[in-house]
C-alpha cells in the first residue's frame, strides 16, 4: 500500500505554530487540523474533556456528506462550512484539497475574524503540506525506502498486539 | 489510507464492516466496544436513525498496542446496509485499508449478501481499490438462527479469494474479536509489504 500518508517531525512542528498562531490571532477557543480520513493531526487551545477522536472523525463524515451534496448539484466543493450555537460556533474549511481546518470559537471572536485568520493560516498550511508531498517524492526518487516502522516487524510483533 | 505520524510515533489504520441490511455490522462494534479495555479504546459513535439502524456510519476507535514503537490504532467503521444508503456506504470506504464483509447466514438473505458483496467491489473500484488486492475477511454471521444456510454452501456463493472465513454469532462475541484479529493482521502485513 504506497498510499499511505505521513507526518515528519519537522513538519509537524510548523502546522502546531500555525495553529497555535491561528487559535490566538482569531481569539479562537480551539483549532483542529483533521485529515479527510477522519484522522486528527494536530489541535491547539482549551481541548478540555473535549473527545478529539470522535470530533475529527465527525468533521470527516460531515465533510465528506456536503461534499457529496456539491457534486450532486453540480458544485466542485463547498469550501467553507460554518455552524452557529448558542454560544459556540464552529468553522470549517478545507486546506490544500486534503486536510481539515476546524475553528471552534464563541463571543469573544466573530466569524469576520475567524475567516480573515483562517485565510491567511491556510496558505501557510499549505505550503507546509506540500513541502511533505515533495520530501515523500524526493525520498521515492532517490529510492530512499521512507523509515517505516513496519520494515522489520515479525508475525510475532503482529500477534503480541493482539494478546491480552 | 494509513496515516503514519513519525512525529507522534502514531499508526492509524482504517477498518471498515460491509454487509447487508440487519446482518450484525453494529453489532460487532458493539461486542468489540463493550469488552475492550476502557484505556484501549474511544467512544462508539452511532450515526444511527430512530429505530437503530445505521444512518450514516458507526466508528469505534482502538488502541491496539505498540509495534516498534508506534502507537497502533485501528479505526473501526461500519456502513449502513440498507440499499438506498449507497451514497454514504462509498464515502464512507474512502481510505479504507481493510474490510470485514459480515454476511447474514439466514436462508432469506441469500440475495441481499450476494447484492452487498455486488455492491462492495463496485464501490471500492469506484475509489481505485480491488476486493482482490486489499485485506478482507468475510465473517458468516448468525450461526444461532434454525433457518440458516450450511457454511460449505455460503462459502461457495460468497468467498471471492481465499480470504479468512470466520463463523460468527456477533451479539454473543462469537468470531468477533477473530475476525477482527485476521483483518488487523493482513492489514499490517501489507504495511510491512509496502515498506519493504
Ligand atoms: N440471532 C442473532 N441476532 C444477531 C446476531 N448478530 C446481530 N444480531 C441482531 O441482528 C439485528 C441487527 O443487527 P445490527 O448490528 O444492527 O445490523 P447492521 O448490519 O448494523 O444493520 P444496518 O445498520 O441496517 O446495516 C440486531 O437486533 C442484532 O441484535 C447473531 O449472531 N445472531
Ligand atoms: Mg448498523
Amino acid at each position: 500500500m504506497s498510499n499511505s500518508v505521513v507526518m515528519y517531525e519537522a513538519e509537524y512542528q510548523q502546522i502546531k505554530t500555525v495553529i497555535a498562531k491561528l487559535c490566538d490571532d482569531a481569539n479562537a477557543k480551539m483549532v483542529f487540523l483533521v485529515d479527510k480520513n477522519g484522522q486528527q493531526i494536530a489541535s491547539h487551545g482549551e481541548i478540555g474533556n473535549i473527545d478529539t477522536t470522535s470530533l475529527a472523525s465527525l468533521t470527516a463524515g460531515n465533510v465528506a456528506a456536503t461534499d457529496g451534496l456539491a457534486r450532486l448539484i453540480g458544485e466542485k466543493e463547498f469550501p467553507v462550512l460554518s455552524h452557529e450555537g448558542e454560544k459556540d460556533n464552529i468553522h470549517i474549511s478545507i486546506v490544500a484539497q486534503r486536510v481539515i481546518l476546524v475553528v471552534i470559537f464563541d463571543e469573544r471572536s466573530s466569524l469576520g475574524l475567524v475567516r480573515l485568520r483562517v485565510k491567511r493560516a491556510s496558505n501557510e498550511l499549505t505550503d507546509v503540506f506540500e513541502s511533505i508531498v515533495r520530501k515523500v517524492e524526493q525520498h521515492k526518487e532517490q529510492g530512499v525506502e521512507l523509515d517505516s516502522p513496519f520494515a522489520e516487524i515479525t508475525d510475532e510483533d503482529i500477534d503480541n498486539l493482539f494478546r491480552e | 489510507m494509513t496515516f503514519i505520524n513519525y512525529a507522534s510515533r502514531e499508526i492509524n489504520c482504517k477498518i471498515v464492516y460491509y454487509g447487508p441490511g440487519l446482518g450484525g455490522k453494529t453489532t460487532n462494534l458493539q461486542y468489540i466496544y463493550d469488552t475492550t479495555a476502557p484505556q484501549a479504546k474511544g467512544k462508539l459513535i452511532s450515526l444511527a436513525t430512530e429505530t437503530d439502524r445505521t444512518l450514516f456510519f458507526d466508528f469505534l476507535p482502538l488502541e491496539l498496542g505498540t509495534v516498534r514503537g508506534f502507537k497502533t490504532r485501528f479505526h473501526l467503521y461500519t456502513v449502513p446496509g440498507q440499499v438506498f444508503y449507497d451514497a454514504s456506504r462509498k464515502l464512507i470506504l474512502k481510505g479504507v485499508d481493510g474490510v470485514v464483509f459480515v454476511a447474514d447466514s439466514q436462508t432469506e438473505r441469500m440475495d441481499a449478501n450476494i447484492e452487498s458483496l455486488w455492491n462492495l467491489e463496485n464501490n471500492l473500484k469506484a475509489q481505485g481499490y480491488d476486493l482482490m488486492k486489499i485485506p478482507y475477511v468475510l465473517q458468516l454471521n448468525k450461526r444461532d438462527l434454525p433457518n440458516i444456510i450450511s457454511m460449505d454452501e455460503l462459502k461457495r456463493e460468497l468467498m471471492r479469494k481465499g480470504e479468512p472465513v470466520f463463523e460468527a454469532v456477533a451479539y454473543k462475541g462469537v468470531g468477533v474479536f477473530d475476525t477482527l484479529k485476521a483483518v488487523a493482521k493482513q492489514v499490517l502485513v501489507e504495511l510491512k509489504k509496502g515498506s519493504g
